[in-house]
């Protein structure tokens, strides 16, 4: 469903049955997990298991409560998204876990930030990616040295002493 | 003891100068936070909750009264300068302040808005103080049937009651509920849903989703939805005194937007946002010239904005006297407290006085520094609004994924040699799911609320099912219960009435996907 189309014209949303379909497979695999656990039989009544099965219960009626409006398009219209930003800040966020063990806290955030900022238009990269480590540098400084959290370190971390 | 002399001897605790200064660190960083275009109150408490790992319970919790109520003030100049408020709560009052604004009135707005929010802020802090003491006394009496009769009340008003469908409503909890199952079940020690997976047998954290659901998943919606809005920051020009007849127009709706907001926060009936669009229609029924809505009335500013804020100190009613949360925003303070084992409730009053009463005093001294703080300082908060978007949202990423790290920065997996955190990963994960609820018009709060709650509500149902050796008849067998189930089979009920008579536009209004 594209913005604008009106709910009159009965097609079913794709996406929306995609969301049912979804929420089906999370209630089975509740199910499956929760039967596969051992309970002492002194349990059995009020054990762990109760409240799983419930939720499960829950989200398959829900399952079919999604697929009931999606069959009547009854989801808010909604515009078509652009995924090239979103991809710039989704890879920005797999580059900072990827680089943190290695590169330390500010080249990987530094990495995330340089990212994240091309996402929304702004660049070059070898403008931003400086800004970000240096940025992302006071930022470690203030909160491993100020706030004693303990943040990955790595070679520009190990200058200070 | 009294209440005074309780309320008397926290603000001793709270005015020790140490506290003074966690206390104006709190206010300053939550206005500074609140403030940035797209951080409500919720995410403001989320990303700052890392500034207080290392401080002691009492220090902590009074920072973070601060960071709560300096959130709250800092959305409202977000939203009066700029017509994309930070948070729900706020749309209202960007509604009259914005008009205030372009006409050059923002000073006014702002004063009424920090002077309102001041007012409301005091006498629902003293209302907290008041009303808490005989909450605790009741629920004392409580059985576990009880409270799990209060927490299904709990969940259908959070998810279900207001925004435009009760079936989104229900699934954005769902989820919240079966997150929640995720790890180590503490009475038999079993793991549920870990698939084997170490770092999940303690659970999902909340700030994680938190984070995830607002910071990232808010980043990815704005950066990818293609009516990028234009937004135009106006300067405040003119004297940000208010006139004499802006002051006579201003008190009345101050005191009403109290009145209406300390209930509905205190009720569990909902969020702040509920309670700020109630005030704006109550004073544009009473407004003596009802033409001026619309286009900049001082009333449209000054209700909705006390009511916000009372709204807030509302809901730590039940958060403090029951360990209900009822906005993702209570639902994070909720696990600031279990940072420190300390678990919000009746017992926590009873066996840790000191701490609480300290706790409510700091709100109250949060409120004058605030008043203080707010309009001397407009110049650098509008300061902060100038930060280009770019920046803005990765700078925001960079804190998000800082406080993750330092909550849980464990580099604890591995693949082809690189070691990564785990925590991170949960982060991306949510922050992707927290993208598709906006795109699909799930609301926010009820997965977090659910996530929290959830655990804490199977817990009393196991008990009471234990007390009752599995008899299910326990559940509606005290009065309080049968009140507060049916209290909650209106509140499904009686909205989904309204929207299949085409009253819905009302209720969708309301819909709460901020706090």
């Amino acid at each position: 469903m594209t913005t604008g189309s009106p709910n009159s014209e009965r097609r079913p949303d794709g996406a929306a049955l995609f969301i049912a379909a979804i929420l089906a497979v999370i209630a089975a695999i509740i199910i499956w997990q929760t039967s596969q656990m051992r309970v002492p039989p002194i349990q059995a009544r009020v054990g762990p298991t109760v409240f799983p099965y419930i939720i499960a219960g829950g989200l398959a009626l829900l399952s079919v409560g999604t697929l009931i409006s999606a069959w009547r398009g009854s989801f808010p219209p909604r515009e078509k998204d652009n995924y090239g930003p979103m991809l710039w800040i989704v890879g920005g966020l797999i580059g900072q876990i990827l680089l943190l063990s290695t590169a330390g806290f500010s080249i990987a955030t530094g990495v995330l930030f340089a990212l994240t900022a091309k996402g929304f238009g702004r660049g070059p990269l070898w403008v931003s990616l400086p800004i970000g480590i240096a940025f992302s540098f006071i930022v470690w400084f203030l909160f491993s040295r100020g706030l004693q959290l303990s943040l990955p370190a790595g070679p520009l971390e190990r200058l200070i002493p | 003891m009294d209440t005074f002399a309780l309320l008397a001897q926290g603000l001793m605790a709270a005015m020790a100068p140490m506290n003074l200064v966690y206390a104006l660190i709190g206010v300053t960083l939550g206005t500074a936070v609140g403030v940035l275009p797209g951080i409500g109150p919720a995410l403001t408490v989320a990303l700052l909750l890392p500034v207080t790992y290392r401080l002691d319970p009492a220090g902590s919790l009074i920072m973070f009264a601060g960071i709560y109520y300096g959130g709250m003030y800092g959305g409202s100049t977000t939203s009066i300068l700029l017509n994309t408020p930070g948070e729900s709560a706020s749309i209202v009052t960007a509604l009259e302040g914005n008009k205030m604004a372009r006409k050059g009135r923002g000073g006014p707005a702002l004063a009424t808005a920090a002077i309102g929010s001041f007012v409301a802020g005091l006498l629902a802090t003293l209302g907290l103080a008041f009303i808490a003491p005989w909450v605790v006394k009741f629920a004392l009496s409580f059985g576990p049937a009880d409270y799990f009769a209060l927490m299904v009340l709990a969940f259908i008003t959070v998810s279900a009651a207001f925004g435009d469908s009760a079936l989104r409503g229900i699934t954005a909890l769902f989820i919240g509920l079966g997150l929640g199952i995720i790890g180590i079940d503490l009475q038999t020690g079993q793991a549920r849903l870990a698939f084997g997976v170490p770092d999940l047998f303690d659970g999902i954290e909340v700030t994680t989703l938190a984070v995830a659901l607002f910071a990232i998943g808010e980043t990815l919606k704005i950066a990818s939805s293609p009516s990028q809005l234009k937004e135009e920051i106006l300067a405040v020009k003119g004297s940000v005194w208010m006139t004499v007849e802006d002051w006579k127009r201003s008190w009345v709706p101050w005191l009403r937007g109290t009145a209406i907001g300390f209930p509905i926060g205190a009720m569990p009936a909902g969020g702040a946002d509920v309670a700020s669009f109630l005030s704006y229609s109550a004073e544009r029924s009473f407004a003596k010239k009802p033409e001026e809505f619309g286009h900049g009335a001082i009333e449209g500013v000054a209700g909705p904005e006390a009511a916000n804020n009372a709204s807030a100190a509302g809901t730590l009613v039940p958060l403090l006297t029951l360990g209900l949360p009822t906005t993702a925003t209570a639902a994070i303070m909720l696990a600031g407290f279990q940072q420190f084992g300390l678990q919000p409730g009746p017992l926590l009053f009873a066996n840790n006085a000191p701490l609480v009463w300290s706790l409510i005093a700091s709100l109250l001294i949060a409120n004058f520094m605030l008043l203080v703080l707010n309009l001397p300082l407009i110049g650098l908060w509008v300061k902060l609004l100038t930060i280009p978007k770019p920046w803005l949202y990765a700078g925001i990423l960079t804190f998000a994924t800082l406080g993750t790290l330092g909550a849980n920065g464990a580099m604890s997996m591995q693949v082809f040699g690189i070691r990564f955190s785990f925590e991170l990963v949960l982060l991306l994960a949510f922050g992707i799911l927290g993208y598709a609820l906006r795109r699909f018009s799930y609301p926010i709060a009820p997965v977090v609320v659910g996530l929290i709650l959830g655990p804490m509500a199977e817990q009393q149902l196991r008990r009471a099912l234990a007390i009752s050796q599995g008899d299910p008849g326990i559940l509606i067998g005290s009065p309080v219960a049968i009140v507060l189930y049916s209290v909650a089979i209106l509140a499904l009920v009686l909205p989904m009435i309204m929207r299949m008579r085409g009253k819905g536009g009302a209720l969708a209004q309301l819909a709460s996907d901020e706090d």
